[in-house]
């Protein structure tokens, strides 16, 4: 066992420090918030020159070829500084799922734009029966000669308005288990329309509708009928990657009211001296220790290739969970100060109860725990 | 022991029923995102809702409803009771009623005030038209109320007063302040202060908006430069402020709206089962099925000690520890539905107001953050507990 960074862990842990810091300041991430797209691509641009969106796509495609554990420690540093933007979306979510499905014509085509930063993606899989579930699919695509029609509603895509290309799960058969393909929607496409929700999340979700959407054959992404165990990765890797960005806001939140409980007197004393503070402050440091551990552990297991929903499963309740409470107490820490727009702290606060309910809520990802153990 | 309501109280019941339901505009449920509990998505502090707020408080006025608690020769029904059941139905349907004046002011006056402040007063808060805001903290006063910094100098026939007052909820839609400010900063901090009523148009009172994380403009910050208010409009005794704030601020805790809980509840029952989730009725799945009947077990509990409270004041006495253990349940369930609804609405929990998807045109969403207003407003949920560990269990203080 070895709970240490590596060297190489350590350089990119703090070039992200450093970068965000200076890059990423809260008000970027206050006006991106404010905007359709949430996106900003000057920083986009740069992250790029850093190599980010490309960290974990194969070096043949112009990635770096980096493991899925740095890129845990890469997006709990994001996560640590709110970085605003449709990263997860194209470099965890989508991108390395057109790794493992896409045609090698697709993949030397769009992978090393996304690596360079020019081109954004983001996978659609949600609909109104929001379950991540096969089953719920209801988006067909038919065979119309060679090619495809699609139509369908997503909802809850992840910063669609900002794509380039959106991956987009569709029934190609009956089956539910097996009846799933994925194609490669362009925006521009004709009978695609992408529509914002406003959330209180800060994210950008978007709802997309198909209307006889038609594509050729060459948009189909992978072996027809047999995406959704693909998908399923996908969306487990996402997972992890809101569940390690939810760490970094945990951290945030504890830096912040530790240095408030220290500096704010009530009474003629420090708050932090009171023991109800002591001990919620102790709370949330533990909180945030045991969180960051199984986060780590399921972005390892990812990286190794070993199984591990289950990991997955535990990550994601815990982050979700207790990055809510961590944020919540945060704001009781604070008193009204915190309940003011002007304040950071309910920035990660809606960040994190949105990664709380994405990629699977906590009955969801309970669920899996309990088939873990053979339930 | 008796847990029933007399046909008399259920038939006052329907007529605060039927009177609200003819007056509020058919649309008001997707134009009042409020939630219970907490303190930031309240209609009747905000500017856009003026009009209505002060058009159904003269109505309920008329009908004689904001002071059913006072004593008869006030005009009152001597009902703390009664004025329960009117604040419920009110709650419930979400209207823009109650306030400070009538909740929080009136029964102080009627309690310590003089005779001309009573004049002057309790006929305009009677019938809705003085509206009163809650000048207390300070940016260093919150928890430590004695910690005030505002002071109020004596000028033979009035008090002169400078300084700064936050988290003023309200104070940009109603006429004045029911203010705590240091008249004696020399004397021991509990006799230190005057609780005084400031008209907002006095010269030199300047209020500016702070805008809260449900973007609403609930509150504001209230600057003090050389306010004259003359001295009839001290409240109760000079130098005894902080006692009469502690009284007023178990008013404050004690008014609480109830209904509106009941109705989430409500709404979240039929959403699940209307909505299906892989592919079966919300309702059927044991998780959701489990958080609502908890969600009804707490309800309950909090309406017991609802009813209990009014029903302690009709016994004669003002409930202390109880004020504080209904404003920490009250507040602290308002966190827990929140937290309830988003649990069970997932993703369509966080959409917000103004999104054709959001169910309950985003109260959800918006009572999550407003929620964590709660258990910090009129006295945090540490403070409350404090207060019952120590006047309520005899506890030694440990500050
Ligand atoms: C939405 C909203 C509306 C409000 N409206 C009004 C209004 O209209 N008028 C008005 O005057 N005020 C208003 N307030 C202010 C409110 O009364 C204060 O926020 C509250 O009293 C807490 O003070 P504070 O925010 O300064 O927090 P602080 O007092 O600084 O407290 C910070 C933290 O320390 C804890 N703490 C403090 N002392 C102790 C102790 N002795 N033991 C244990 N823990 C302690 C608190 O519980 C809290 O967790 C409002 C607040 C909110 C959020």
């Amino acid at each position: 066992m070895d709970f240490e960074l590596n060297e190489e862990q350590r350089i990119l842990q703090k070039t992200a420090r450093d970068f965000l810091k200076k890059e990423c300041p809260k008000e970027l991430v206050r006006q991106l918030n404010e905007s359709d797209t949430g996106h900003s691509p000057e920083l986009w641009q740069k992250m790029a020159e850093l190599g980010w969106q490309g960290l974990i796509l194969p070096e043949v495609y112009g990635g770096a070829g980096w493991s899925f554990l740095d890129m845990a420690v890469l997006l709990e540093e994001m996560g640590y500084n709110l970085c605003p933007g449709p990263f997860v979306s194209t470099a965890v979510l989508a991108a390395p799922l057109l790794v493992e499905a896409g045609t090698e014509a697709q993949k030397s085509e769009i992978l090393p734009l996304v690596a360079r930063g020019k081109q954004i993606l983001t996978l659609a899989v949600l609909e109104s029966d929001c379950g991540y579930d096969s089953s719920v699919v209801r988006t067909t695509a038919v065979r119309e000669g060679d090619g495809w029609v699609l139509d369908g509603t997503k909802l809850f895509v992840p910063d669609a308005l900002a794509a380039d290309r959106i991956l987009c799960v569709a029934r190609t058969g009956g089956d539910p288990g097996e009846g799933l393909s994925l194609f490669l929607v362009d925006s521009r496409d004709e009978g695609v329309s992408v529509t914002p929700l406003k959330t209180i999340s800060g994210e950008r979700q978007c709802e997309v509708v198909l209307r006889k959407v038609r594509l050729g054959p060459e948009r189909l992404a992978g072996p027809e009928g047999l995406a959704w165990p693909m998908v399923r990765s996908a969306l487990d890797r996402a997972a992890v990657a809101r569940a390690a960005e939810t760490v970094g806001a945990m951290r945030a939140t504890l830096d912040l009211t530790l240095a408030y409980a220290k500096e704010r007197v009530q009474f003629g004393r420090p708050i932090g001296s009171f023991q109800a503070i002591q001990h919620y402050l102790a709370d949330m440091w533990l909180d945030i220790l045991g969180t960051r551990n199984l986060v780590l552990r399921a972005a390892w297991k990812i990286s190794t290739g070993r199984p591990a929903r289950n990991e997955v499963g535990m990550a994601k309740v815990r982050a979700g969970q207790l990055g809510r409470k961590v944020t919540t107490v945060g704001h009781r820490i604070f008193g009204a100060i915190g309940f003011t727009m002007e304040h950071d702290l309910h920035l990660y606060h809606r960040r994190t109860v949105g990664a709380d309910v994405a990629f699977g809520d906590t009955d969801f990802h309970y669920e899996e725990v309990a088939r873990g153990l053979g339930l | 022991m008796d847990f029933s309501f007399t046909p008399e109280q259920l038939a006052f019941r329907k007529e605060v029923e039927d009177f609200v339901k003819a007056e509020l505009p058919p649309d008001w449920d997707d134009q009042a995102v409020f939630w219970p509990g907490s303190y930031g998505t309240m209609p009747q502090m905000e500017s856009e809702f003026q009009e209505i707020t002060r058009r159904f408080n003269r109505m309920v006025g008329e009908k004689g409803w904001n002071r059913l608690g006072w004593p008869e020769e006030y005009g009152g029904r001597n009902s703390a009771m009664k004025a329960a059941i009117a604040g419920d139905v009110l709650s419930y349907y979400r209207a823009p009623a109650g306030g400070v004046a009538v909740t929080i002011a009136a029964p102080t006056i009627l309690l310590v005030g003089s005779e001309d402040l009573k004049r002057e007063f309790l006929p305009r808060i009677a019938s809705g038209e003085a509206g009163f805001w809650l000048a207390y903290s300070e940016p260093n006063a919150g928890s430590d109320l004695a910690a005030i910094k505002t002071t109020a100098v004596d000028r033979g026939d009035h008090f002169v007063v400078n300084g700064q007052k936050i988290w003023s909820s309200g104070a940009h839609v109603t006429e004045y302040a029911w203010a705590i400010v240091k008249t004696d900063p020399e004397a021991p901090r509990h006799r230190s202060a005057t609780l005084m009523i400031i008209p907002n148009d006095t010269p030199g009172v300047t209020i500016k908006p702070i805008i809260n994380i449900c973007g609403n403009h609930s509150f504001n910050e209230v600057f003090f430069d050389d306010v004259r208010v003359p001295k009839k409009y001290v409240v109760g005794e000079v130098n005894q402020g902080f006692y009469n704030v502690m009284l007023a601020l178990q008013f404050e805790r004690l008014a609480i709206g109830s209904g509106a809980f009941k109705r989430v509840l409500e709404e979240l029952v039929q959403y699940a089962k209307e909505t299906t989730r892989y592919g079966r009725p919300l309702a059927q799945d044991p998780h959701v099925r489990r958080r609502l009947a908890e969600m009804a077990i707490e309800i309950e509990m909090f309406y017991s000690f609802y009813w209990q409270s009014a029903w302690i004041q009709d016994q004669g006495r003002v409930p202390e520890t109880e004020a504080s253990a209904l404003k920490l349940f009250f507040t602290e369930l308002g966190v827990k539905l929140a937290n309830t609804a988003v649990d069970i609405l997932g993703p369509y929990g966080l959409l917000d107001k103004g999104s054709p998807w959001a169910p309950f045109g985003g109260r959800v969403a918006l009572g999550y953050l407003d929620s964590i207003s709660g258990p910090i407003g009129a006295g945090t949920s540490e403070i409350q507990k404090s207060i019952i560990a120590t006047r309520g269990l005899g506890l030694p203080r440990a500050r």
